[in-house]
């Protein structure tokens, strides 16, 4: 059936999830307020927003189960909604279950702190529903002002509290951008609603519009901050470095498929007809992201400096499939950002098990000989790291995850071959430092003066076991997942051929 | 008047844009941060006058999240100062490579 969005009830219908996750964030945010801060009540709320996040899955399912649609209106309902929401609760589930057990090493008592990753996962939410520039604007900012504070979340580490400043004020800057973007778009056309831009920019051929063009430039900018793309990636490593290791993977997975959401609805659903005037760019964008993030990565001593330079790359590889334009490029994003995000908790979990506690970084070469001392450990980041890679087989996931967005690109009509020529080019120089991080951990010996690791709490074994297990399963039957990838791969519109009479290859 | 509204708001625009490249107290790049957001403001209200009230809505949201925005920022930068004692950019150097 058809909702109509200016019925209040069926308006609650399309938003329950949202709705859910919001309302037991608020009930829970009186609840940490409650007590005072201690590691029990910190637990506690963190198996609350578990309970609720599942709760919210759950309600995700249920509403997409039961197949209504809307023509029109401030937010979608459809698969790519509700697979994107999967993705990012499952990256926020996660965080929460090795946070809980991190915190309490870490010395962090805020039970809040379980909250701010619900509030962050409602932004990303809204993010991946939104159909109108305000709502986009909203979805950006109740994402990204919890996470400022997540960042900052070790009061006490003056590294923390560096992240959380550059973060902060890069992604203000950034979003100055982005609403100057808008605020240019809507004066080009007159409208905020996405549909509505799309059709106002065919009726009056707008494609020249020095205003929509400038306006679509910034909105570029903006979103190529949310995802860590070069040469608007700088703040990430620094963010990474200082935040805690959960954290770190939430702000590398999930905020990133939620930007990664908004940017393929804005561009597919708004920007279609115009696509021979941003393809050149955004493929530009992403050869620099893969090229530099990689060569970079290589040079990298400490491991979440390396893995923040890993997430910037990927977001390369991922904008080769926004640059595809078509409804399987938009299948194959989902399916790497579930591979992605499975990864990335894992390696992150990895990295906040080994970290020693208090100021100090997390050097590579504490990995050393990981495998004589915690053999389980050492095998799950070589699944993690393998994946990321994007290896056959042991890398699982990861592997089909570049296999379907290789074919993507090549199959869409730009036949992007020099594109993905580069993807694979620089994921070979990507080896060199995955695999010196596995020969560390299974071939270098153990430092005799290495500090002893403390065997991981349940549920970041938990974590770690279900993360390697799905990349790994889902590597050996990706058919499995990939019906419901493929049906949340939306469709650009038809276009006009003579649209795209300006070339897609660069 | 739109297309002078539309210029000064690009000019304030850039001002904000300058200032945070070029200053170095979290403070006042902060300050050059919100000149920008309101630079915006302006866009959107000069342009609802052409296309109604949408662009004013948006000036209210913007308004609301840069409040938001600012109670957040703030407090990052009083912890940061707790820490260093300082919140020029150029002493906050820990995180490098």
């Amino acid at each position: 059936m058809i909702y109509d969005l200016a019925v209040p009830s069926q308006l609650l219908a399309a938003l329950l999830p949202d709705l859910t996750l919001m309302g037991g964030a608020i009930l829970l945010l009186l609840a940490a307020a409650w007590r005072p801060e201690s590691d029990a009540h910190q637990r506690l709320i963190g198996r609350g927003a578990m309970g609720l996040v599942v709760l919210t899955m759950g309600s995700v399912i249920a509403t997409a189960l039961r197949g209504a649609t809307v023509t029109d209106g401030p937010i979608a309902m459809d698969g790519f909604r509700w697979t994107m929401d999967l993705v990012i609760l499952l990256g926020a589930l996660g965080t929460i279950a090795i946070s809980t057990e991190q915190h309490v090493r870490d010395g962090i008592k805020h039970p809040e702190s379980h909250v701010l990753v619900l509030f962050a996962a409602s932004g990303m939410m809204i993010l991946a529903a939104a159909r109108d520039l305000m709502v986009i604007f909203l979805g950006i900012e109740i994402m990204s002002v919890a996470v400022y504070v997540l960042a900052g979340l070790n009061r006490r580490s003056s590294r923390a509290a560096e992240g959380a400043l550059k973060y902060f004020l890069l992604g203000a800057f950034a979003t100055g951008f982005l609403l100057y973007g808008m605020a240019l778009i809507y004066g080009a056309t007159g409208e905020t609603r996405l549909q509505e831009i799309a059709a106002a920019l065919i009726r009056h051929s707008l494609a020249l519009d020095p205003m929509f063009l400038v306006g679509m430039g910034l909105l570029l900018i903006g979103l190529a901050f949310k995802v860590a793309a070069v040469p608007f990636h700088m703040w990430a490593p620094d963010v990474y470095d200082g935040a805690p290791a959960p954290i770190a993977g939430f702000m590398a997975a999930s905020v990133k498929a939620a930007a990664f959401a908004t940017f393929l609805r804005i561009w597919y659903e708004t920007f279609y007809s115009v696509y021979g005037l941003w393809a050149n760019t955004v493929a530009w964008v992403a050869i620099l992201t893969m090229v530099v993030g990689n060569v970079v990565a290589l040079s990298q001593t400490n491991i979440k400096r390396m893995l923040a330079y890993s997430s910037i790359v990927h977001s390369g590889y991922l904008l080769v499939a926004v640059t595809a334009g078509t409804a399987v490029a938009s299948g194959a994003v989902t399916f790497y950002l579930l591979a992605y995000t499975l990864a990335t908790l894992g390696a992150f979990a990895v990295v906040g098990a080994l970290q020693p506690v208090g100021e100090t970084d997390a050097p590579i070469a504490s990995y050393e000989g990981l495998w004589t001392v915690r053999p389980w450990l050492a095998v799950g980041m070589a699944i993690y790291l393998l994946a990321f890679l994007g290896f056959p087989v042991f890398g699982g996931m990861g592997f089909f995850a570049k296999w379907y967005l290789l074919s993507a690109a090549i199959a869409s009509p730009g036949r992007l071959v020099l594109l993905s020529v580069i993807v694979v080019l620089t994921s070979v120089i990507s080896a060199g430092y995955y695999l010196s991080i596995i020969r560390a951990m299974f071939m270098k010996p153990r430092a005799a003066d290495a500090p002893e690791i403390p065997a991981a709490g349940p549920l970041t074994r938990t974590v770690l076991v279900v993360a390697a297990v799905l990349i790994v399963a889902l590597g050996i039957l990706p058919g499995q997942i990939t019906p419901l990838t493929a049906r949340s791969g939306f469709a650009p519109h038809p276009v006009d051929p003579a649209l795209l009479s300006i070339p897609a290859q660069p | 008047m739109l297309a002078e509204s539309l210029l000064l708001s690009a000019v304030l625009f850039t001002i904000g844009v300058v200032g945070v490249l070029t200053r170095r107290n979290a403070i006042i790049l902060f300050m050059c941060v919100e000149l920008m957001l309101n630079a915006v403001n302006l866009s959107f209200v000069a342009l609802s006058k052409l296309y109604g009230a949408t662009g004013q809505v948006f000036v209210i949201m913007v308004m609301t999240v840069a409040a938001a925005e600012a109670a957040v920022g703030l407090a990052i930068i009083i912890s940061i100062f707790r820490h260093r004692q300082t919140v020029h950019l150029d002493d906050i150097n820990l995180l490098k490579g």
